[in-house]
């Protein structure tokens, strides 16, 4: 089902000329009201009128979430607040949080994105939303409220926590889809697998959207086999207009960025170059509707790679591939690029281990993955778990390319992970 | 041939690990009738035999500790010159997988007993049960 077929079939040129008129007006907009942007083009040496293809995007100034502090509350708006409408906030690993302002329009258009991604999952008006997102600063609740009230489907607004309540709601009004974080679906396929069979028969669940944090494919095969639903991958960030920036179709391969709304580029986070569509790196977006503050080139530090291959779904906008992880996280050994959820991949596929594990990185590029035993995992034999090692190693070094040490311990000897744990030591010396 | 109940329990190789596991079971006047260890280095799994292995499994997974409860076989073998060739002999005679086996001396101290993991413990009890039946007629 579509939203706006017209949008999302248009042909790829006339696709990348609608996206080229849009990238000239936002490079014009901020030269000429953001003095901070106009001073970043100026030292590259560029201005708006450079663009003469959608390859030049590359001349003009990334965006950094430092810059965003940098000009924290409100110097990056091409119009006074009063022109805006809504404020939503991101919180930076230190220091001030990232304002985002939004006028009448770009929320039209990032609802309007998100109507689309809700279609193409198959809800409509007599779909029941149960959207357990937290509303307030983070976009994760208004946005898609706004974008599933677009629809016209029954929006519940239950935002997160309150579990029992969450499911009489679920019960009473026949929720069909809920839009949640994969560490909420996770808390709540445990009181699912409690309460057993005969309760999800009175739950009228169909679909799950789970976005905000990023989660691996086996999780989502989890969720999906204890919840009974499918789950749709979603994408987004604040500064990009929250959820539905790019999300998964029928298909559930890969996720449609908007790129009438987003020019999307993928870099090596190391040295900035340019990377082709398939190859992985980091994310960058610059919008290309947004009136009130639009952001050139955007450093999402997520990433990703382009899936160059059409989808099968018709749609013309290109998809990204899930999350791999965040460039921050990202380490180097022997000359190769590492991203701890590629080992958190592994451990889950393997192991079920989830997210009880560290990773140290030692003198002598040396790779040790400490790995918490669990109940599941140990049968009183001590073959098993030198096999279950042996295996770990295996799969680890196809993964990452370097032979790990894999190290079993205790249960509860590792710190307990809330949110952004600390999971890579590197103790190797800088030269 | 009776069946015991082990309790295996995961210990890294440091320091105090093994000290944990049995004041654990002094706290909770648990007896060890007999005790095993079985380390590849980094990492063990102790086996333990006690009075009350339900009890003690219970306070082992209450102080978090990995522990894993399962059936044993005991052999006992008889206090004299080639009682272990004896129980050798039933091993082999019922072809027994055996993956770990270790002596427990009973308070009695008459015969001691070879406690063995064998795979498959419920085959392996009807087989011998079959056996003594078989031997009676
Ligand atoms: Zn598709």
């Amino acid at each position: 089902m579509f939203w706006q077929k017209e949008f999302e079939t248009m042909k790829r040129d006339k696709l990348e000329k609608l996206q080229l008129k849009r990238l000239k007006e936002t490079a014009a907009l901020v030269y000429n009201k953001v003095p901070y942007y106009k001073k970043l083009f100026k030292a590259k040496g560029v201005t708006p009128g450079h663009i003469k293809t959608l390859e030049d995007i590359s001349k003009l100034p990334f965006t950094t979430r430092d810059d965003l502090q940098k000009n924290y509350p409100d110097k990056l708006l091409t119009i006074h607040h009063h022109d805006t409408m809504r404020l939503h906030t991101s919180s930076g690993t230190t220091g001030k949080p990232k304002a985002v302002f939004f006028t009448r329009k770009d929320i039209d258009v990032a609802a309007n994105n998100i109507a689309r991604c809700l279609t193409m999952t198959g809800v409509t008006k007599a779909d029941v939303l149960q959207n357990m997102m937290s509303y307030g600063l983070f976009t994760g609740g208004l946005m898609m409220h706004y974008g599933a009230e677009k629809v016209g489907a029954l929006v519940i607004p239950s935002a997160i926590g309150n579990t029992e309540r969450q499911l009489l709601l679920m019960e009473d009004f026949k929720t069909t889809s809920i839009h949640l974080t994969p560490s909420y679906a996770l808390y709540l396929s445990d009181i699912f697998e409690k309460k057993g069979p005969a309760f999800r028969k009175k739950i009228k669940l169909k679909r799950a959207y789970m976005g905000a944090e990023p989660y691996t494919e086996e999780t989502k095969k989890k969720i999906e086999k204890i919840l009974k639903v499918k789950v749709y991958n979603s994408y987004g960030l604040t500064e990009m207009n929250g959820p539905g920036v790019a999300f998964e179709c029928e298909y559930q391969n890969g996720m449609h960025l908007w790129e009438d709304s987003y020019l999307m580029e993928i870099v090596d986070p190391k040295t900035d170059r340019p990377l082709p569509d398939g190859e992985t790196g980091e994310l960058i977006l610059t919008t290309l509707t947004r009136e009130g503050m639009p952001i050139i080139r955007y450093r999402t530090r997520d990433i990703t790679a382009i899936i160059p291959e059409k989808c099968k779904c018709g749609r013309t906008h290109r998809r990204i591939m899930r999350i791999k992880g965040r460039a921050d996280d990202m380490f180097i050994m022997r000359g190769v690029n590492i991203y701890p959820q590629q080992i958190e991949r592994v451990l889950m596929s393997v192991a079920h281990v989830e997210k009880n594990y560290q990773i140290y990185l030692d003198e002598g590029d040396k790779i040790k993955v400490k790995v918490e035993i669990t109940k599941k995992l140990f049968d009183g034999n001590l073959e098993h778990l030198k096999k279950l090692q042996a295996d770990l190693t295996e799969k680890l070094r196809t993964e990452i390319l370097v032979r790990p040490s894999v190290e079993l311990v205790e249960p509860g000897s590792l710190p307990i992970s809330e949110g952004k744990a600390k999971r890579v030591f590197d103790n190797r010396k800088i030269y | 041939m009776p069946i015991l109940k082990q309790l295996s329990v995961f210990v890294q190789n440091q320091p105090g690990k093994i000290e944990r596991l049995t004041s654990v079971l002094a706290e909770n006047k648990i007896n060890i009738l007999a005790f095993n260890i079985a380390s590849s280095g980094e990492y063990g799994v102790i086996k333990i035999i006690v009075d009350k292995p339900e009890l003690a499994h219970k306070k082992y997974k209450e102080a978090g500790l990995t522990a894993y409860l399962s059936e044993v076989l005991g052999i006992v073998m008889k206090d004299k010159p080639g009682g272990l060739n004896d129980v050798a002999k039933i091993i082999a005679k019922n072809r027994l997988n055996v993956e770990n086996a270790y002596v427990y001396v009973p308070k009695s101290r008459k015969n001691a007993m070879l406690i063995i993991d064998v795979r498959d413990i419920k085959a392996v009890k009807q087989n011998l049960e079959f056996e003594k039946k078989l031997k009676k007629r």
